[in-house]
């Protein structure tokens, strides 16, 4: 290989491939491995790097031009982040936009995240839809890459990333016009949906991810939400038993992880995509009203079609890319989930109206109440 | 829903001879709309005047008439012909128009044809400025703040309720003469005093600057079951003055966060949406750079020079879409390659769309740019960064230039950059790329030209990759580097004062 000066991490995949590329970011930070995946979104790095539904894992983006617009202050989706790291075609560190605070390798030295540019991520994107999602590490160039390949396929990912990213405490969204109570259970949620919430005149008690069904019971709310998060859903049985506890009580809205807890609450299945989705420009199908949507998505796990037939969940809407299914409801129960992200950041605007859905389901909650 | 099966014959109205402001995009368009329609069995009968496209091959279409692209010929061609429908907005604003006079002199009517895609009432809605701004302001989005004026006294009141900076639009003046931009009071004052002295009618129009401001374009999609979907969006290089026919222009935005990138894709889709176009449309938007604050310049609601900029950039066939939503089908039920056409492309590239002007041909022509469109062509390239990008689009162009460099720059000095950069020229780029040459100052120039930071820096990174090709002669890393940045083979060849084959 040719040796480029300006060239000293290099990113090393459980296939034995390797890429080369220049770090930034936290590049003294503890090498540690994780989950590649790939997102397609051409903006929105930020809110990409701040959710914790990535948290250890790697992301690559397809799109090649990575910090043209810095980091503002607004835009996060969690105070701090946990995503593994960045790997990008080209990074830019002069960025240029009005609101721009900080530059993403800044950020990224701040909550030590590595990150590795100058990578053909094209190539990279390539090898993970043919191989699938897998481990991987970024090491200095030096590193010998045999053992590094030997060291990703004994490494066992964790399994208690949902703990981690929750909030330990009990805390309070209120807003000014609060007409609702929604008990949001946090298994690792994105702000923009407490803010969607809030907007929408909600009162919103986000509660750690093991509050026990009696507890949530207790706060006496219009609503439950499930929030989106890491990992499998089959590693927190505790939130799925919960769910099962509640469910019927009142209105219950799950996003991603959620929507996959809820699912399972019921008896469903779920398996894990070869690659995932990411991004944010997937066609989804609204089966009620034939509209289609463009979603923004993030995930591994996907409810399985078969296993919903003796559930009485419903499937509402269905991705038009590969027909697996995005959204379920019970009417009768009056609980729903999708599988993508209505709250975007980042991503298209087109699904708050599931909100709308939650919120009109609380009012009538309300009315007979 | 399915195809319409109550039509057959579809006649469609080509975009005529390429003219200046009028490029070849049109016959991409309607070639494409063409076979589209054949492919699902109509029938085509073309109207252009224009021999040199493909568009009018037998093979496009089943009948072919070139004939002058007026009212009285198509009329005529429609009373022979009789075709069930028309299909407008394929042939640009020639196509458009011809369509609208059709309609208003009845000879639709007369004929029993049915008008397919967007409907003449929208389209109206779209191109007259009074109800277009009518149905923006009645869905909240914001058109640029304007008011007639008849005297100097209400000229200054309206300027106070728009803000400076304003544009004064003289009404009836060729090529808006008498018009300009007042930064306040005084500027208003002298500047008005012409304006109502050369308007014939004594009107002129003040309108909020917005100069400087991003010029930003979002190309959307909408089928008649009110799925709309975004294709691409663009941002200039140039920023809001410069036609954007005229302008460098860079797929995707580069400079928006996800926030801004957000925001105006809503606001296109509402407003296709309020428009109820069926089929491809463009919006431009100007965004101010300090703030979140937008305007909505325009919106055409046919295929147009950006769509076919679009098209190409992202891989996806707006005119061709455009084409089967007119007989009914539905964006999920069109199949596009592998996946169906109501996705939204993501693209893991830049792509470069530079104007080609004729001004090598037109040499007496001033080649300074404004609100109207000169450039008779333009030149479309794919890079992975900005610079590579860039670089291709500049060697596409046949004018000569292998890089970012002109010989005619190389001998001004930096006191007469600065100066020719502040005028709106068709080689200005090349002009900025010998300024950073000569140690200019990325501040200076974005103050003089308004153009981006972030542009202006992807140039310098390219005149700096140049000194440390001067300084690392024959050296293989600066090689690859400089290759990876899409610098030919030729521009480095010359640096390294040998033969490009040796490279």
């Amino acid at each position: 290989m040719m040796k480029l000066q300006e060239f000293d991490k290099k990113l090393i995949l459980e296939d034995g491939s390797v890429y080369v590329g220049k770090g930034f970011g936290d590049k003294d930070a503890r090498v540690r491995v994780f989950e590649i995946v790939f997102n397609t979104s051409p903006v929105g790095y930020q809110e990409i790097l701040s959710d914790p539904s990535y948290t250890d894992q790697g992301v690559v983006m397809a799109y090649p031009l990575i910090g043209n617009y810095g980091m503002t202050a607004e835009d996060y989706e969690t105070k701090t982040p946990t995503i593994a790291a960045m790997i990008v075609r080209e990074y830019n560190g002069e960025p240029s936009n009005y609101r721009s605070v900080n530059t993403l390798d800044e950020v990224m030295k701040r909550y030590h995240i590595v990150g590795i540019s100058g990578i053909d991520t094209r190539k990279l994107v390539r090898n993970i839809r043919d191989y699938g999602s897998c481990r991987a590490i970024i090491t200095d160039i030096s590193e010998n890459t045999d053992e590094a390949v030997k060291r990703l396929k004994e490494h066992v990912l964790p399994t208690d990333t949902v703990s981690r990213v929750s909030r330990k405490y009990m805390k309070e969204y209120t807003s000014d016009h609060a007409k609702y109570h929604v008990v949001a259970v946090d298994c690792g949620m994105k702000d923009n949906i407490i803010r969607s919430l809030v907007k929408r005149n909600c009162c919103v008690t986000v509660v750690p991810w093991n509050t026990p069904a009696q507890k949530i019971w207790s706060l006496n709310p219009d609503g439950l939400f499930l929030s989106n998060g890491p990992g499998n859903p089959e590693d927190v049985r505790e939130v799925i038993n919960t769910v099962r506890q509640l469910r019927g009580m009142f209105p219950i809205f799950g996003i991603c992880l959620g929507h996959q807890i809820l699912s399972l609450s019921y008896g469903a299945k779920i398996y894990k995509l070869k690659f995932g989705h990411r991004g944010g420009n997937h066609p989804i199908k609204n089966l009620t009203t034939d509209k289609i949507e463009i979603t923004s998505q993030n995930h591994s796990y996907a409810v399985d079609a078969e296993s919903l037939k003796n559930t009485p969940l419903e499937v509402t809407h269905l991705n038009l890319l590969d027909n697996t299914v995005e959204g379920v409801e019970s009417v009768r129960d009056r609980v729903f989930g999708v599988q993508y992200h209505p709250e975007s950041a980042p991503g298209p605007q087109d699904s708050g109206y599931l909100f709308d859905k939650f919120i009109s389901l609380m009012k009538e909650g309300k009315r007979h109440a | 829903m399915p195809k319409r099966e109550d039509i057959r014959r579809i006649m469609v109205i080509g975009s005529g001879p390429i003219v200046i402001g009028q490029a070849a995009e049109f016959d991409y368009a309607g070639t494409q709309a063409c076979l589209a329609l054949k492919e699902e069995g109509y029938e085509v009968i073309l109207c252009n005047s224009n021999p040199a496209t493909i568009m009018t091959d037998p093979a496009i279409a089943d009948k072919v008439y070139m004939e002058p692209l007026t009212l009285e010929y198509i009329a005529k061609i429609i009373r022979k012909e009789r075709p069930d429908a028309l299909l407008p907005g394929i042939g640009g604003q020639t196509g458009l128009n011809l369509a609208m006079q059709l309609e208003r002199k009845g000879v639709l009517k007369e004929c029993g044809v049915e008008l397919l895609g967007t409907s003449s009432e929208s389209i109206e809605r779209a191109e007259d400025r009074e109800l277009f701004k009518e149905l923006c302001e009645s869905i909240g989005e914001p058109v640029i703040p304007s008011q007639i004026t008849y005297s100097l006294e209400e000229a200054k009141k309206a300027a106070e309720a728009v803000g400076y900076p304003v544009v004064l639009r003289p009404a009836f003046t060729l090529g808006g003469t008498g018009g300009g931009f007042a930064d306040s009071e005084a500027d208003l004052l002298k500047i008005g005093k012409q304006a109502f002295a050369l308007s014939p009618v004594h009107q002129v129009l003040i309108e909020k600057s917005v100069k400087g401001y991003k010029e930003i374009e979002y190309e959307v999609i909408r089928d008649h079951n009110d799925t709309a979907i975004t294709v691409c969006n663009m941002e200039n290089f140039d920023p809001v003055g410069i036609h954007t026919g005229d302008s460098i222009v860079f797929c995707p935005s580069q400079t928006l966060t996800n926030k801004e990138y957000q925001m105006l894709r809503d606001s296109a889709l509402r407003l296709i949406r309020a428009l109820k176009v069926e089929g491809g449309c463009n919006v431009q938007f100007a965004l101010d750079p300090h703030s979140s604050q937008y305007y909505i310049i325009e919106v055409n609601p046919r295929v147009s020079r950006s769509s076919a900029l679009a098209s190409k950039a992202s891989g996806y066939p707006i005119a061709r879409v455009s084409a089967k939503i007119g007989v009914g089908l539905r964006l999920d039920e069109i199949q596009l390659a592998n996946t169906l056409a109501s996705f939204e492309p993501a693209l893991d590239y830049v792509v470069t769309k530079m104007p080609r002007f004729p001004f090598d041909k037109f040499v007496t022509a001033p080649n300074t740019l404004g609100t109207q469109m000169k450039a008779t062509g333009e030149v479309m390239s794919v890079g992975r960064t900005i610079e590579e990008s860039l670089l291709k689009a500049v060697r596409s162009m046949e004018i000569g230039a292998d890089h970012l460099y002109l010989l005619r720059f190389e001998s001004m000095t930096s006191d007469e950059l600065y100066k020719y950069i502040t005028r709106d020229t068709d080689d200005r780029v090349f002009a900025i790329a010998e300024l950073l040459r000569k140690g200019g100052n990325i501040n200076n120039i974005h103050d003089l030209t308004a153009i981006d930071r972030l542009f202006l820096r992807k140039i310098r990174n390219i005149i700096q990759m140049e000194s440390q090709l001067r300084d690392n002669v024959g050296n293989p890393d600066m090689l690859y580097r400089a290759k990876r940045m899409g610098i030919s083979d030729k521009a480095i060849a010359h640096l390294w004062k040998c033969d490009e084959a040796e490279i």
